[in-house]
């Protein structure tokens, strides 16, 4: 403790490494030395595996399944058909959308790649050879992976839902039509746009794509029957949903099982869903008593696990002659595939999608969508934003700029002029959320003048007129985004995923000799959780960073929590930390005036001590009352330092930025060159910029890859045309630009610690960024729109299009 | 993405290798760099029961320059011809073209060879080599026979090798004048949606010889006669290199997919031979 009186206090509050430090990611060292623990590391004792029979076909009925060459396979122990799991009633599942989906292909199939039979045997080796001998006889039938077409057609898609003319969300209007949803006020947006000055209109679509995570979806179930516990390992983003949706689908008591989400090889929403591998798997093992593993190939994670988009959005913007947005209406026709396996909250089929009137103060609006069936393998939860609100920020930022042409000014100002203002906040939306807090003027400004805007425009100005004139083939495009995002679902009274509410928790032991373990409801899939929330307790509770072990996915020990998608880990589960970590103070403190012997209202803490006030020279230091409470006999107290919290958060944040994406465009070849990115974030309180830095590179690089070429493409006959990494576009280092960053801070007024969340933002506002850049090279030469994805052909096509190709 | 089961052999001579081929006939396949051939067999689009690798064959491995010859063995890696100084001052060209294929970790194992007798329309190398004009030498259970690169090309996957024969050396005589590859692609480790290769040499501010080829624009790799004669006796400028580009419009013969639709692909391939061709010439 002599040491400690010597340091200063700057010295102290370095040494926690808390919040707003720059701390190395402690979970590097093993991923980067390969010693990370994912699910296809795990190999239990007698293990079998699995794998699956998949179809070729978009649409057809099952005639018959041959097993018996398969089974006949030295090493095959089992092939499970839809007929093998009736008898538990395992052959369909329900989504975490209300809808149900086939665990294994129920006399037909309904896209290709669909799960039809699972093989079992005591290789993987030897499962892939047994699925090859599994003899499937298909029928085909007409296939449809248009969702307007498929909203007219006679064809039933589901026929398992013949007749019902109402589903989770409301009634049918179609046998292929999922759900209408409807927010806002249609009349009086009609109305608005009838008396509007100036109203732009466009439809686009936001085309299918996947989050392609490193790790595909896998898992390894063990049934121990000797005592009746089933062991899950998977690749989950939610563990804690799983055990209790494995629960209610097996019939096992929720404390018989454990579920265990290992290191995650990335997630970006692709591993909230639950697919049919993992039942299986849990089948099998339930059957043979022996652990099972399932791991999908690369193929198999693109053709089946969750997508994310496909969304036709149509929209009308209504404003003054002057630019003064009067109001908003978007239609959306979402292309869900074969079941609707979404995973947003339950009163919210289509996510937060009406956050789409944006970082702007329009007074009226109106949002309806259309959830369709179609031939595609079902999903929508996903890609770095769970909940849609990509979708709504490329549509509000698309309609800016279509605004923007209509009235002929520059787009830029065409935003300053509609923020919401500062002062209008806490900011009520037309469709209904409550803003909490922003700054968006001065973030435009300082973004702005970062990039030095004018000159940008000059110098475009001038590569029109020196293209016009014949002296270059190369075009230039200045993409501009501004975005509001909508994280941390979020507060109980409207949030829930399968009923339960969706809060998220930590609990917090300290050690006698001042060390610390927390465990949280959350699961980090990349995104450095035990070094960011170690952070946040270090200035909590005033224990140093590196001596706070952070644990989570382990539903035997973790508390109850709703995991990680959504951007919902720091503003949900991050809040609970801190109020855990306040628990942990309270008590601390009268514990620290007991040794100290003042009353408890007479020290207050200081960094990483408790001090009697007005006498600095007298303290405790959080490790001196940690051993305090576990040796000493303190009256009035119970021994041990622990706290839990399980925090229901007030609101949701809303976190947002300023992007500026500058491109020089090769009209014949189509190549796009970014030769700029600028992107200026707001995530409110900062916990590790560092970390920050990474999740913002990250999130634009896969903004990039779904602007410019990355997409599930299937052709008329329902076949996936990019199902390898040949054709599904995954940029490397080369194709990713240099990021600028840059930050303003608003900090949440709701949030115990100020955070917003801040994992999706670069994704939701970097799609319509570099979009935005494409299309405004062409804006001199008249587009208006074209639509995602931006590769070179379809760039090609717009110039060509135009008439430049001469 | 498992490959069916194989058996698995690594002769020491060329002898051993020769006599599995003729023991497992079509059954068996030679492997050099395995980065063409084992994803095919992890999709399992190849079924090879028999895999031969050429790793420990002795003498294939070698790259020797003299006399204007240069001769490159059939297990030399692209990164071994980036990294060979002789090479970058003899033909510089195939560095230029290595380095714009695949990236560097498959580079370190895809061979020279492997490239060649692929026979996959999006490999680099056979066009390039068409450009050079080189001479493949085929060791079979008859000896050893010389095929050059420009008659070697079939049909996609189908070339001018018996089945039980091994590609062990490519000969080239060393190239003057100006040169250029010039290849667009999606991403990094992207097969090319056009690439071009472009000889050219200058005498008294005019083209003397010019040999140009295209890649990935047709099943087989597309040399053009006409579109070098094109340039020949011009001094290469816009009106010589646009009979050149027309000439191989003509030839190439693309079709559509993943990277676009023909009339992008044409307009490109058009694009990228004026580039390559201006490159080629500035250097000549
Ligand atoms: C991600 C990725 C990206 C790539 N991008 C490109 C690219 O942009 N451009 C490009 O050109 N290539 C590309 N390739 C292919 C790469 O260059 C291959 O390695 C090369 O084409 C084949 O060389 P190999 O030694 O690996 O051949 P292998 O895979 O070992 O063999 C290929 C075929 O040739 C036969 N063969 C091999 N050697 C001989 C021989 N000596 N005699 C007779 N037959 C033989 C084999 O039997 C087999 O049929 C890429 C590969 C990958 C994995």
């Amino acid at each position: 403790m002599k040491d400690d009186v010597e340091l200063t206090r700057e010295d102290r509050v370095a040494n926690l490494k808390g919040m707003g430090c720059a701390r190395k990611r402690v979970e590097d060292a093993r991923f980067t030395q390969g010693k990370g623990n994912y699910i296809d590391d795990i190999n239990l004792p007698g293990m079998l595996h699995g794998d699956f029979v998949r179809s070729p076909y978009a649409h057809a009925k099952v005639v018959s399944i041959n097993t018996e060459a398969a089974m006949a396979l030295d090493g095959v122990i089992a092939v499970l058909t839809a007929k093998d799991l009736e008898p538990l009633s395992l052959h369909w599942m329900p989504t975490l959308a209300g809808d149900k989906q086939m665990v294994l292909a129920d006399g037909k199939v309904l896209f290709q790649g669909q799960e039809v039979a699972f093989v079992v045997a005591t290789d993987r080796y030897i499962a892939a050879d047994a699925v090859e001998l599994v003899e499937v006889e298909y029928e085909d039938l007409p296939v449809i992976t248009d969702p307007f077409e498929a909203l007219k057609s006679d064809i039933v898609l589901r026929e398992d839902l013949a007749g019902q003319t109402s589903g989770a969300h409301g009634p049918r209007k179609h046998h292929n039509h999922i759900f209408t949803w409807e927010v806002g006020d249609e009349e009086a947006t009609n109305q608005v746009m009838d008396e509007a000055e100036v109203v732009a209109e466009e439809t686009m679509y936001y085309h299918r794509t996947h989050p392609c995570p490193l790790e595909t979806c896998g898992s390894v179930a063990s049934m121990d029957k000797v005592n009746g516990k089933l062991t899950v390992y998977g690749t989950f983003q939610a563990p804690h949903v799983v055990r209790t949706v494995a629960s209610l689908l097996s019939g096992i008591e929720e404390h018989n099982i454990r579920v265990i989400s290992p290191d995650i090889g990335g997630g970006f929403g692709n591993k909230v869903g639950v697919y049919p591998g993992y039942v299986c798997s849990i089948v099998a093992s339930i059957v043979t008593g022996v652990p099972v593993k399932w791991v999908e190939d690369r193929m198999e994670n693109l053709m089946s696990t969750a997508f994310a988009r496909d969304y036709w959005m149509k929209g009308r913007i209504s404003a003054t002659k002057d630019g003064k947005i009067t109001g908003l209406h978007c239609h959306v026709t979402a292309d869900h595939g074969a079941f609707d396996a979404c995973a947003d909250p339950t009163k919210f089929p289509a996510g937060f999608m009406s956050v789409c009137t944006g970082s702007y103060d329009i007074p009226v609006a109106y949002l309806g969508v259309d959830g369709v069936y179609t031939n595609k393998a079902p999903g929508g939860v996903s890609y770095r934003c769970s909940f849609r609100v990509t979708e709504a920020v490329y549509f509000i930022e698309r309609m800016i700029e279509v605004l923007a042409i209509e009235l002929n000014m520059d787009a830029a100002e065409l935003r300053r002029i509609n923020f919401i203002g500062k002062d209008q906040f806490p900011y009520q939306s037309a469709l209904g959320w409550e803003y909490d807090s922003g700054d968006y003027h001065t973030a435009w400004d300082k973004a702005l003048k970062a990039v030095d805007y004018e000159g940008l425009r000059r110098e475009q100005a001038e590569r029109v007129t020196a293209f016009k004139q014949g002296e270059t083939r190369s075009l230039m495009g200045i993409g501009l985004a501004f975005f509001t995002e909508i994280v941390g679902a979020g507060p109980v009274k409207n949030c829930d995923i399968l009923g339960m509410g969706m809060f998220d928790s930590c609990e917090i032991r300290i050690h006698p000799t001042g060390s610390a373990i927390a465990r949280l409801g959350t699961i980090s899939q990349g995104q450095g959780h035990a070094t960011t929330f170690a952070q946040i307790l270090a200035s909590e509770i005033g224990i140093p960073a590196d001596s706070i072990t952070i644990e989570e996915g382990d539903t035997d020990t973790a508390p109850y929590g709703l995991g990680t998608y959504g951007s919902r880990s720091t503003p949900v589960a991050g809040a609970a930390t801190a109020m855990a970590g306040r628990k942990i103070r309270a008590k601390a403190q009268m514990i620290a005036a007991y040794l100290l012997e003042v009353h408890d209202d007479d020290v207050e803490f200081d960094v990483d001590r408790f001090v009697v006030k007005g006498a600095p020279e007298r303290f405790k230091t959080m490790a001196e009352v940690a051993y305090a409470a576990y040796n000493q006999a303190i009256p009035g107290i119970e021994p041990g330092l622990e706290a839990v919290s399980y925090y229901d958060p007030p609101n949701m944040t809303y976190p947002f930025g300023a992007y500026v994406c500058v491109m020089d465009i090769d009209v014949d070849t189509g190549v796009p060159t970014i030769r700029r990115f600028y992107a200026l974030d707001d995530c409110g309180t900062r916990i590790n910029p560092m970390v920050i830095e990474g999740q913002i590179h990250g999130g634009l690089t896969e903004a990039l890859a779904v602007a410019l070429g990355q997409e599930i493409a299937y052709d008329d006959m329902g076949n996936v045309k990019t199902g390898t990494l040949m054709d599904f576009f995954l940029p490397t280092a080369w194709e990713v630009p240099n990021y600028e960053t840059d930050h303003t801070v608003t900090p949440s007024p709701h949030h115990p610690i100020g955070a917003k969340g801040v994992g999706e933002s670069p994704h939701v506002g970097g799609v319509p960024c570099f979009s935005n850049a494409v299309m405004d090279a062409f804006r001199a030469f008249g587009l208006r729109h074209s639509n995602m994805p931006h590769d070179h052909w379809r760039i090609w096509q717009t110039a060509q299009d135009l008439g430049l190709h001469k | 993405m498992i490959p069916a089961a194989f058996d698995y052999y690594r002769p020491k001579d060329l002898a051993g290798v020769l006599a599995l081929l003729r023991e497992h006939g079509d059954d068996a396949r030679v492997m050099a760099g395995g980065h063409s051939l084992i994803p095919m067999m992890k999709l399992r689009m190849a079924e090879v029961p028999h895999l031969i690798d050429l790793q420990d064959v002795p003498g294939m491995s070698e790259i020797l320059i003299s006399d204007g010859k240069i001769r490159i063995g059939a297990l030399v890696t692209q990164y071994e011809i980036i990294a060979h100084e002789g090479l970058a001052q003899s033909a510089p060209i195939l560095r230029e073209a290595a380095m714009q294929i695949a990236d560097p970790q498959v580079r370190y194992m895809g061979t020279v060879g492997g490239n060649l007798a692929n026979g996959d329309p999006g490999n680099d190398m056979p066009g390039l080599m068409q450009c050079l004009d080189a001479q493949f030498t085929l060791v079979g259970p008859d000896g050893e026979r010389s095929v050059a690169a420009r008659e070697f090309y079939e049909a996609a996957y189908l070339t001018a090798r018996t089945d039980d024969e091994v590609l062990t050396e490519i000969t080239i005589s060393a190239p003057t004048g100006g040169y250029a590859y010039e290849k667009q692609k999606r991403k990094i480790g992207d097969y090319a949606t056009a690439a071009a290769a472009v000889q050219i040499t200058q005498s008294g501010g005019r083209c003397a010889l010019a040999s140009i080829a295209m890649t990935n624009l047709s099943d087989v790799p597309v040399w053009s006669q006409s579109a070098g004669s094109a340039l020949v006796d011009t001094e290469v400028g816009g009106d010589a290199i646009k009979a050149a580009v027309a000439y191989m419009l003509d030839e190439i013969d693309p079709t559509e997919d993943n990277r676009g639709p023909v009339a992008f692909k044409r307009h490109v391939a058009g694009a990228i031979l004026t580039r390559a061709i201006q490159r080629a010439w500035s250097r000549a």
